[in-house]
């Protein structure tokens, strides 16, 4: 195989567990993604199969305990986020790593004006940031509103968050994830607080700057619309199992895993046709969860080795090398590769 | 023609008073949650009404219900005034008129087993039948075990809990039941087995439903007709299909081309010439004339002084209504 450029977020085999009352929850069963240089990275899954998970475990944010890490490796610009000492992860979450939440007005601090919240996280970016003086944070701040189209930032940064409208307080959000000028864009569900008016221009605000420019992006939600809008290659998580991932456009014209499948299924479309019935069952418990795949219990294709071993990766030929991966047994042969985790990463 | 139509709400009125301004007159500052809505539900059908938040949807809802009293305007079912006695309601008309809520979470009592929860409405309405055998027999209607009965709301799924939150719904059976953003909590692999056991039900007990929504893609596969409203009235009605095909009104076109789709041929079903633009207003502060003129691309002048009325188009060959001064021009028929 191709050598592969070293990515900019490389995270294999992660696990993740909590440990609470009456047991031990395995979230995250080992997972493998990564986000190269510039590259828009979609992460869809239903309500509660870990996406919010992984993304906390990269910032490490993860309250610990309840969480532990039992396995698994996460890279940042090749550095191993894990034995970061505290004060890399602090500029590795300033300058590095930039976050934009589902909820603007959870997360825009009530008590303190816009001005307050932007100029603070730009001083703390990174330490020549500290040297700054007044005005120029303050020119910073308004340079960050200028960016994300708000009218009038003057008096934007004097406002209180109550005094904005849920689409502009997304509008500061975004301006104030992007005024640290991070190397990686994480945003979580940007716009499902919104109106569907709304958000159309916040996601199209949000894809206009990453283009400009250029930060690598993942981007996490449940709806898989509005990924197919904006980014290049997709990772299909569920139950805390990554299932497939593809190039965008390769997933939605030809999705292989059974999930990813009854998903697309699931969403009623414009042109009509009707309801189809969903995925039968729920997700799986995760203080017990099955030993084999975590889907089998709501498969529609499953077969007896599917509740006995967890599938492996296989890897699925497309037409220019882009490279298709699913978690699925139905891609057993010829297709196998014995040993994906050797071949993803040459010692 | 009168018997077709199941539920007429005429002009109706809902402002709340919010607070008050001015130090000596104190004048009431009010919201205008629904203002002047006019709309008729056909018997048996599924009339869809779709807007975003603040545009005074479940407002209307709640009013049907009961739980408000409008400012002005009436709403009669089955040619029965449904505020002719006040805000008691005749028992006989309450049972008529159900409501499913967005949310099972905070609409069934975590207190309560799914027994007493359906318990109540029969023990209210039906105190004549064998309240057990009703319960199972509501259970077997929307597909669950009746060992179900004897569960917490907590030990059940978002989408079996609002399945029960159906079932207690139909404990009176209804003939119109009010459907406030049903799958709106919950997943979309979960959402089709709702919709469906919908569907079904619909067809086997003769219901009408007023199905509120702002997902337009579950309004195209369920609604017959359709209405869109904004800002606390109705921009635009008409049948579904023509709704989706050729959308009129250009909050709708706006409206429809927000929409994240998943094939191309949605995409081509979306008007590209439009695009979102604008904050939506407070509703505290509505703008004057048409309340979309703000955010409209194809504002004229007089739309910023002149409230448009509704007006029927032929571009479908059906009824479809349109609030927008492009309209009445065309029609010829300009209000002063």
């Amino acid at each position: 195989m191709v050598a592969r450029e070293t990515p900019l977020l490389d995270i294999r085999d992660l696990s993740v567990h909590f440990r609470v009352y009456g047991g031990v929850l395995r979230v995250l069963d080992r997972i493998n993604f990564h986000v190269l240089q510039g590259e828009r990275v979609g992460l869809v899954g239903e309500t509660g199969c870990g996406k919010t998970t992984t993304m906390k475990t990269i910032l490490q944010v993860l309250p610990t305990p309840p969480a532990e890490i039992p396995q698994g490796e996460i890279r940042f610009q090749g550095q191993d986020v894990m034995t970061m000492s505290q004060r890399e992860l602090v500029n590795m979450r300033g300058q590095g790593i930039s976050m934009i939440f589902q909820d603007p007005t959870a997360a825009l601090n009530p008590v303190f004006t816009v001005g307050q919240q932007l100029t603070a996280v730009i001083r703390h970016a990174s330490p020549e940031n500290r040297n700054l003086n007044n005005s120029q944070l303050r020119e910073r701040a308004l340079e960050a509103l200028r960016q994300v189209a708000l009218a009038d930032p003057e008096r934007l940064l004097d406002s209180y968050p109550i005094q904005l409208s849920g689409g502009m307080r997304q509008r500061v959000c975004i301006g104030m994830a992007l005024s640290t000028r991070p190397g990686l864009l994480i945003a979580d569900e940007p716009g499902t607080a919104l109106d569907v008016t709304i958000q159309d221009q916040v996601l199209r605000l949000l894809q206009d700057l990453v283009e400009q420019q250029g930060n690598s992006f993942i981007l996490i939600t449940h709806t898989l619309g509005i990924v197919r809008q904006m980014t290049d290659r997709v990772y299909v998580m569920y139950a805390g199992n990554m299932v497939e991932v593809a190039p965008t456009q390769r997933l939605f014209t030809n999705p292989l895993h059974p999930y990813t499948q009854g998903l697309m299924d699931a969403v009623p479309r414009l042109t009509g046709g009707g309801i189809s019935e969903g995925i039968p069952g729920r997700i799986p418990d995760y203080m017990n969860p099955p030993s084999g795949c975590r889907f089998s219990g709501r498969c529609p294709h499953a077969m007896p080795v599917c509740s006995r071993e967890k599938p492996p990766v296989f890897q699925i030929e497309g037409p220019e090398d882009e490279s298709h991966e699913v978690a699925c047994f139905l891609y057993d042969e010829p297709h196998k590769v014995s040993n994906y985790k050797a071949e993803l990463q040459p010692v | 023609m009168s018997d077709d139509i199941i539920l007429r709400v005429e002009n109706l009125r809902k402002h709340f008073i919010v607070g008050r301004k001015g130090l000596i007159k104190r004048e009431p500052i009010t919201v205008k949650a629904v203002d002047g809505v006019s709309f008729n539900v056909r018997r048996g059908e599924t009339f869809g009404i779709v807007g975003e938040s603040g545009s005074g949807k479940s407002t209307i809802a709640y009013i049907t219900m009961g739980m408000y009293l409008p400012t002005s305007g009436t709403i009669t079912f089955n040619d029965r005034d449904l505020f002719g006695h006040g805000d008691r309601r005749p028992l006989d008309l309450r049972k008529e008129v159900q409501i499913v809520f967005q949310d099972p979470g905070s609409s069934l009592n975590p207190r309560r087993t799914i027994r007493q929860i359906l318990e109540l409405p029969l023990s209210i309405h039906q105190p004549e039948k064998d309240r057990l055998t009703e319960i199972i027999r509501l259970l077997e209607l929307v597909d669950l075990p009746p060992e179900f009965m004897h569960k917490y709301p907590r030990q059940l799924s978002g989408g079996e809990r609002q399945i029960v939150a159906i079932a207690r719904a139909l404990a009176t059976n209804p003939s119109l039941v009010i459907l406030d953003e049903p799958t709106s909590a919950l997943d979309v692999s979960v959402q089709g087995k709702v919709l469906n056991l919908l569907i079904r039900l619909q067809r086997e007990l003769n219901l009408t439903y007023m199905f509120i929504t702002h997902d337009l893609s579950v309004m195209r596969n369920l609604a017959s007709r359709v209405a869109i409203m904004y800002l606390g009235r109705v921009a635009e009605v008409a049948e579904a299909v023509h709704f989706f095909e050729s959308p009129q009104h250009p909050y709708t076109q706006m409206l429809l081309s927000s929409i994240p789709v998943l094939t191309e041929a949605e995409e081509a079903l979306r008007p590209a010439q439009i695009r979102s633009t604008g904050e939506i207003p407070s509703p505290v502060d509505l703008p004057s004339g048409c309340s979309f003129h703000t955010r409209c691309p194809q504002v004229m002048d007089h739309c910023r002084h002149i409230d448009p009325l509704m007006v029927p188009i032929d571009v479908t060959g059906s009824d479809h209504i349109v609030r927008c001064h492009l309209f009445e021009q065309a029609n010829g028929q300009v209000s002063s």
